[in-house]
């Protein structure tokens, strides 16, 4: 009789008391080839999960929503993410989806946010086309794939004016394909001569033939990759093949700090990234980017690489749109978002509200670094925007 | 129609109509994705069995079907704005003529060197797709999400598409009944057997298995145009898994080939399996190592399957089961 | 110019470790009709081998010793457990019995190492030759799949259980009628081939990363390599995996690299359908 008492009482104090909730679903790549940054995207999300619960939840008006997450792995593999998010939404009953890492999957969980109607948060996840399909529920953060390297080619073109033949090589998947593309009629535009233009498939281990077709079209840099594992790949055979290039600017793998596991490999290689450690934002909601990096550093013991930022960043826009909103009701929360102008610590957050690519990031932008020697150690340093440069850029590298 | 007075006919229609209404009556989503995967299985394995069980000819790929259905299936609804029903029956037929002109070639091969030759065609389609750029490549295609707007929006779409399904798998397990009862049926039994004999007995063995090819290729082709609209998009990787191919080899072993009512019980039972073993943490990394001891331990020792192994002891099954 | 030989050189190079792979393969199937569907679940099995012989400090090359060892003794137990009951059954059942053991090794492999991409990080030398640019760790793999199969070709031919072997492979009830014990002779065989599989593996293991997934990809080059030199015919299997390279070293300089595997498999299912023996000429 006891008991039953105190099961009462308890569920009284959760119905009405402190204890609401908001239920956040996602998948984890914890296992396959997006491994290494699905999981550091999670622990920026879970940061943020602490972060926010510390201070006792998210607040609405006068109530505070304690933030619950709930994800499964995915395995990298496009046809669980379908299962799994179909399952958030009809069992698990979550309120919002965050995305999983990756274009190629996101795409894919986006199919079934729109279907069930539910907003999901779309990070690690760049590709244009996603919201070039009429969705309305899903938000992008990332810097879309088109404008991805169109900096780091400006970068190029400020450092050697004279430079004309460039390789353009990526892996054959969502995300790096409509980054080089894009790349290709920009590098076009400003006056490069693009000589090889080619993609190789996700599961490439060997780029022996691909490096030889590099050094055959006489390209003195050479932009592209896709992911880590082959990007990782990728610039530890351009070494080993000793493809003399000026430079070497490669998607994502460069911008993981596991890149310096290369050694000698990874020296001097560039990288367009979405958030760096050291960049000067001045948010006007949330933490700044020094307390990120803090708070982060003391969760997990090492330095935050951009995606576990865009994990955190996820959960904030989310947050944010919950206040603006009042409310964690679909269609209020929605129109937050759709309104949505912010600088956070990961830089500036706009969405598009064009129908016609609704959701796409208009606001955040690309930063540039490269890997160089400091006293005999491989550091990541920024060397582009020269007005938030920690280092100069080494032109050129071999 | 004979067909009417067999006892399995009722049941495959009661199946079916179980699998329409259980989800529909009680508007449960969750078990309507459930139901979904099960139904898509039993349609693989029933279709996949007119060429294993009843033909005697190992086709590693036929995923092969499943996927170019969804390719083609997508491909016009997508981009040419064609209706759902229209893409998939072209879908169907197309594919199922591409199964002829292929069956002509590789059906002349036997034994290992058959089922080679499928998984070789299956990869190279895949391969092919990745790098055909009217479907996307290896990006794959993606629906716009006015396909399903005009069918109502998404949620009275995804329940059209399910009934859908769940037809074309009652469909399959017809088929299944109305070739083994056939005269088309017992050829294909006799090529089973010994197909140099058959021929002497005047069984037109090349056109026969050729036709069998074609037909067990309709119905998965169909049913992948259903299952990828529903998913809203098709990769190379998803739509020409080898994997499910092989899986669904499975599903046939398991639960007898050779007969109408194994195929549906092992593909049903297999998916319980998988989706308990995937959920429970810690397992989901062995669902692969537990499917792959069940299909050793009945290959060793007991090659009827589940069927196999219930007619044995009860021998009176067969005349309601087949 | 030099580009385009260095492309062919590559593929020779390489062509030669498919070939070492291949006659793993096709050993097993010339000597009892059996097509392996584990073999790229072990060549995986032998990257992952020669990792921790690695990491326990070993010297990659030497590390070739054991993996080799523990590829004989892996493929006595797969024939023991899978293949030995059901050896005079429909083909179907070898296929499905290998393929189980598959899922079998990489379900564990999976479980164990889950399928992120792992690397044998040691340090190769960059060779210059006349221009063409080769790592030490290519020239190596090639050369020891060389002196592999040459170890190989001494066993069958000159010592006493090689012949066996091939008595077994040419007819098995006549063997047994001269009393060679054919039930040994099959599990050593079938040790045997997938020991070169391990090894194979391993040699991979060396050049490029790989996770317990990876062995699918060189099983299938092992298919092609082994169709082209004729199933059961181990010289032909080498040749097969030569070809193979050459033909990807060949025509990558002139499209695009995702297409050679569309010209492999195109070329495996027309070398099955007109030439069902291969062009060196089959077992049978």
């Amino acid at each position: 009789m006891k008991k039953l008492w105190i099961t009462l009482l308890l569920a009284a104090v959760a119905s009405f008391g402190l204890a609401q909730t908001v239920t956040i679903g996602l998948t984890v790549s914890k296992t396959g080839k997006y491994n290494v940054e699905s999981v550091n995207q999670l622990n920026g999300i879970k940061l943020w999960q602490k972060w926010i619960n510390d201070q006792g939840g998210i607040p609405v008006g006068d109530k505070k929503y304690k933030v619950e997450l709930k994800f499964y792995d995915d395995e990298s593999k496009a046809e669980r993410v379908q299962q799994l998010y179909s399952r958030l939404i009809s069992q698990d009953k979550v309120d919002f989806l965050i995305s999983p890492y990756s274009s190629g999957l996101t795409a894919k969980a986006a199919v079934i946010s729109e279907q069930y109607g539910k907003i999901m948060i779309a990070t690690g996840a760049a590709s244009d086309s996603i919201f070039k399909l009429g969705y309305e529920n899903v938000y992008q953060i990332y810097t879309p794939a088109s404008r991805y390297l169109t900096a780091t080619l400006d970068m190029l073109k400020a450092a050697d004016p004279n430079l004309k033949k460039i390789a353009i090589v990526y892996e054959d998947s969502k995300f790096a394909k409509a980054v080089a593309t894009a790349a290709k009629d920009y590098a076009k535009k400003i006056g490069f001569d693009v000589a090889l233009f080619e993609g190789y498939p996700p599961s490439t281990t060997d780029f022996g033939p691909i490096i030889n077709k590099v050094k055959a079209s006489g390209a003195e840099a050479l932009v592209g990759g896709g992911h880590y594992a082959d990007g990782a790949t990728f610039a530890r055979q351009l070494y080993e093949q000793q493809a003399t290039l000026k430079m070497i600017a490669l998607l994502v793998a460069p911008a993981s700090d596991e890149f310096a596991q290369l050694g000698d490999a990874a020296f001097g290689v560039a990288a367009p990234s979405q958030w760096e450690p050291l960049v000067k934002y001045n948010p006007n909601c949330g933490v700044t980017p020094e307390e990120f990096v803090k708070m982060y550093e003391e969760a997990y013991g090492k330095t935050p690489a951009y995606r576990a930022a865009g994990g955190f960043a996820a959960g904030l826009v989310l947050q944010r749109a919950i206040m603006d909103a009042g409310s964690i009701d679909a269609d209020k929360v929605r129109a937050a978002l759709d309104k949505m102008d912010l600088t956070i610590f990961f830089g500036k957050i706009k969405f598009s509200t064009d129908p016609a690519s609704h959701g796409l990031q208009l606001g955040h932008d690309m930063v540039q670094i490269q890997w160089q020697k400091k006293d005999g150690e491989l550091m990541k340093e920024i060397v582009w925007p020269l007005d938030a440069k920690t280092s100069d850029l080494i032109y050129p590298i071999r | 129609m004979k067909l009417l007075k067999a006892p399995l006919f009722w049941l495959i229609v009661g199946v079916t109509a179980i699998f329409a209404l259980l989800p529909l009556l009680s508007n449960n989503i969750t078990l309507r994705e459930t139901l979904v995967l099960s139904a898509i299985y039993i349609i693989l394995a029933a279709n996949l069995n007119l060429m294993i069980g009843y033909t005697g000819y190992v086709n590693f790929g036929s995923i092969v079907f499943f996927g170019l259905g969804g390719y083609l299936t997508l491909w016009l609804v997508g981009s040419h704005h064609w209706g759902l029903y229209s893409a998939v029956l072209v879908a169907g037929v197309s594919v199922s003529a591409l199964a002829f002109l292929l069956g002509i070639g590789i059906l002349r091969l036997r034994g290992a060197y058959f089922a080679l030759a499928t998984i070789g065609v299956n990869e190279a389609v895949k391969d092919f797709v990745s790098n055909f750029d009217v479907w996307g490549g290896s990006e794959g295609i993606f629906l716009p999400f006015t396909a399903y707007k005009a069918m109502g929006g998404a949620g009275k779409a995804l329940w059209t598409v399910y009934l859908l399904i769940v037809l074309v798998m009652g469909s399959s397990l017809l088929l299944s009944l109305a070739v083994r009862r056939s005269k088309f049926g017992l050829g294909l039994f006799a090529i089973r057997e010994d197909e140099d004999a058959a021929v002497v007995l005047g069984v037109k063995a090349p056109l026969y298995k050729t036709l069998a090819y074609s037909l067990s290729a309709f119905l998965p082709a169909i049913a992948g145009g259903l299952y990828f609209f529903k998913n809203g998009s098709v990769v190379p990787e998803e739509a020409f898994n080898l994997n499910l191919s092989i899986e669904a080899i499975v599903m046939v072993m398991l639960g007898g080939q050779g007969t109408v009512t194994g195929p549906t019980i092992g593909a049903f039972l297999y998916e319980r399996l998988r989706g308990m073993l995937l959920t429970i943490p810690g397992l989901s990394n062995f669902h692969m190592v537990i499917a792959g001891v069940l299909l050793l331990l009945i290959i060793l020792f007991a090659p009827g399957g589940l069927m196999g192994w219930l007619y044995r002891i009860w021998p009176r099954l067969r005349r309601v089961l087949e | 110019m030099i580009e385009i030989v260095s492309s062919i050189l590559d593929g020779l190079l390489i062509g030669l470790v498919y070939g070492l792979a291949s006659i793993g393969l096709t050993l097993i199937f010339g000597v009892m009709d059996v097509v392996n569907l584990a073999h790229g679940a072990v060549i995986s099995l032998g990257m992952f081998s020669l990792y921790f012989f690695f990491g326990a400090g070993l010297h990659p090359y030497l590390a070739l010793i054991p993996v080799a060892i523990i590829g004989f003794l892996l493929g006595v137990l797969i024939y023991q457990i899978a293949v030995r009951r059901i050896l005079d059954g429909p083909p179907l059942m070898t296929l499905l019995a290998t393929f189980a053991v598959s899922m079998i090794i990489v379900g564990i492999g999976t479980a164990l190492w889950s399928t992120s991409p792992y690397n044998v990080n040691f340090k190769v030398q960059t060779l210059n030759i006349f221009g063409y640019t080769v790592t030490s760790a290519r020239l190596i793999a090639a050369l020891a799949a060389v002196l592999v199969t040459f170890m190989l070709y001494y066993f069958l031919y000159r010592t006493t259980l090689g012949k066996a072997v091939r008595a077994v492979s040419n007819n098995r009830e006549a063997a047994e009628l001269m009393g060679i014990p054919s039930q040994q002779i099959l599990a050593i065989s079938f040790g045997i081939g997938t020991a070169l599989a391990m090894l194979s593996g391993a040699l991979i293991a060396t050049l490029f990363p790989f996770t317990i997934l990876s062995g699918s990809i060189y099983e299938l080059k092992s298919f092609v390599a082994s169709v082209l030199g004729g199933l059961g015919n181990p010289t032909g299997a080498l040749f097969g995996g030569v070809i193979l390279g050459l033909i990807e070293g060949s025509v990558a300089p002139f499209i695009a690299i995702s297409w050679t595997n569309v010209i492999e498999f195109v070329i495996f299912v027309l070398i099955l359908l007109f030439f069902p023996t291969g062009l060196l000429g089959g077992r049978k």
